[in-house]
């Protein structure tokens, strides 16, 4: 469960609100509205003051590094460090089982985990990232527009696969520019309006 | 010891050379005559009062004189690294950054060389501090502005890779090891060139200087590789510190990048 007390984001007013296990939250707003702003707040990449708890325990009390293995926040661009993406990945064992079934899940061929990270196309690095975030079972997901590179069947899946995070009581914060989207996921969605605007925002509506 | 000593008219004769230069900024209209007079008034300058401090101190014999000069020496370092620096990074630490590494690695590498090494009497003999702490802070100085602008500019340029492991949960300096080892490498360039080239390429200065000092090739020889090695070893050490301690100034206590921490990039 995800809790948010009095979030203090630049241009927007203190945010509070609450994602219980195997729900989910959209965040719509235009660009420049804050979203990326809070999603990396969220996963403590931002300093911003304000409370944040994941199942009882506050972001300060947690090291930052056992802090983003629990909330996992996926960059809209998400950057890559090694020559190829099979490098970039843990090389134990169990995390190569769920790599597999991941990439069999998001129909993509395996051997592309051995192409240099520069010839991927964009949708299938942001597939890829989207793998390596989910690859360790993260219980809160924060996805900065996890779907924006890819055509309708791809998006379907990768759909698909949050679903089943969902049940197996994943917590995920989704960021998208596509309303339907989050009418398809979300349970709860927070309207972030340009900042100077006299509409209240930082609602959430369920 | 045999050497010509000179005279106040042989060095005014030397000084018209500069007319060359002045010749060839008017012809080609490239407009540097009056740096070029500034400059050349400025390291005279200098250089003669250099002279006269160092005279002086190496008359005192006195520790405390000493380390007075080698702290303003590691300092004015200091400074001499963030001004090479193309992103400069807010506030003192910076400062922090390269005048601390330098007092670091040139008392350690200065001590271990004069008192460990030489071992001229008194051991903190001015005339070997201050020119064997000179060669250390000058070589140090070039490998640690090095790495460091290294590193900082590849933060910017790589934010997006560093902040995803960031992201996954990977340390600071886990997050940075691939721009740590670039930066490393950068700074130790240099030094690692240095070795290979001189005595070939070049003459290294400290030689050619006791040779015409009138001291024995082979002695003056013996001297310079040992200070070939102090150096690496100082800038090594100083690049490491220098890599480590950028990526403290970069980062905060909660393992997040801090761009906002540094100028948008100046000269480079």
């Amino acid at each position: 469960m995800l809790r948010v007390e009095k979030l203090k984001i630049a241009g927007l007013p203190p945010l509070t609100f609450e994602v219980a296990d195997a729900e989910s939250m959209g965040i719509e707003g235009p660009s420049g509205s804050g979203k990326t702003r809070l999603a990396r707040a969220l996963a403590d990449l931002e300093p911003a003051d304000g409370h944040i708890f994941v199942n009882g325990a506050e972001r300060q009390e947690i090291h930052p590094t056992q802090w983003r293995r629990m909330v996992r926040y996926l960059s809209a661009e998400p950057g890559w460090w090694t020559d190829t993406p099979r490098e970039a990945f843990p090389a134990d064992e169990r995390s190569a089982t769920a790599r597999e079934r991941l990439l069999a899940a998001l129909g993509l061929a395996p051997e592309l985990l051995d192409k240099p990270v520069s010839v991927l196309s964009t949708g299938e690095r942001q597939r890829l990232a989207l793998i390596r975030a989910l690859i360790d079972a993260p219980p809160v997901l924060i996805l900065d527009e996890p779907t924006s590179a890819l055509d309708t069947r791809s998006t379907a899946l990768v759909e698909e696969l949050l679903r089943y995070r969902l049940l197996s009581g994943c917590t995920i914060v989704l960021i998208s520019h596509d309303r339907s989207q989050i009418d398809r996921l979300c349970d709860l969605r927070l309207q972030l309006a340009p900042t100077g605007s006299i509409k209240p925002d930082g609602q959430v509506v369920r | 010891m045999n050497y010509v000593s000179l005279d106040v008219s042989q060095l005014a004769l030397a000084a018209s050379l500069i007319l060359i230069n002045g010749a060839i900024s008017w012809a080609f209209a490239l407009g540097l005559e009056r740096t070029l007079l500034v400059n050349a008034v400025r390291m005279t300058v200098q250089l003669t009062l250099i002279g006269f401090v160092l005279k002086w101190i190496f008359a005192q014999t006195s520790p405390l004189w000493t380390l007075g000069l080698a702290l303003i020496m590691m300092i004015v370092a200091g400074y001499e690294i963030v001004s090479r620096l193309s992103r400069r990074p807010r506030g003192f630490e910076a400062y922090l950054l390269g005048s601390g590494t330098l007092l670091i690695v040139g008392t350690l590498a200065t001590v271990f060389t004069v008192a460990g090494l030489i071992g001229p009497e008194p051991w903190y003999a001015p005339r070997y501090v201050l020119p064997i702490l000179g060669m250390v802070l000058g070589n140090a100085m070039t490998g640690i502005a090095l790495t460091t602008s290294t590193l900082l500019e590849s933060a910017v340029r790589d934010r997006t890779a560093i902040e995803a492991r960031l992201a996954l949960g990977h340390d600071r300096f886990t997050a940075f090891s691939e721009t740590l080892r670039l930066s490393l490498k950068t700074g130790l360039m240099p030094i690692v060139n240095a070795m290979a080239a001189s005595g070939i390429v070049a003459l290294p200065g400290m030689m050619t200087g006791q040779i015409l000092a009138g001291l024995d090739p082979i002695e003056a020889t013996k001297y310079q590789i040992m200070i070939m090695f102090v150096i690496a070893g100082a800038t090594a050490l100083g690049v490491v510190i220098a890599g480590y301690a950028s990526v403290l100034l970069i980062t905060d206590a909660r393992h997040r990048l801090r761009l906002d921490r540094l100028h948008a990039a100046t000269k480079t």
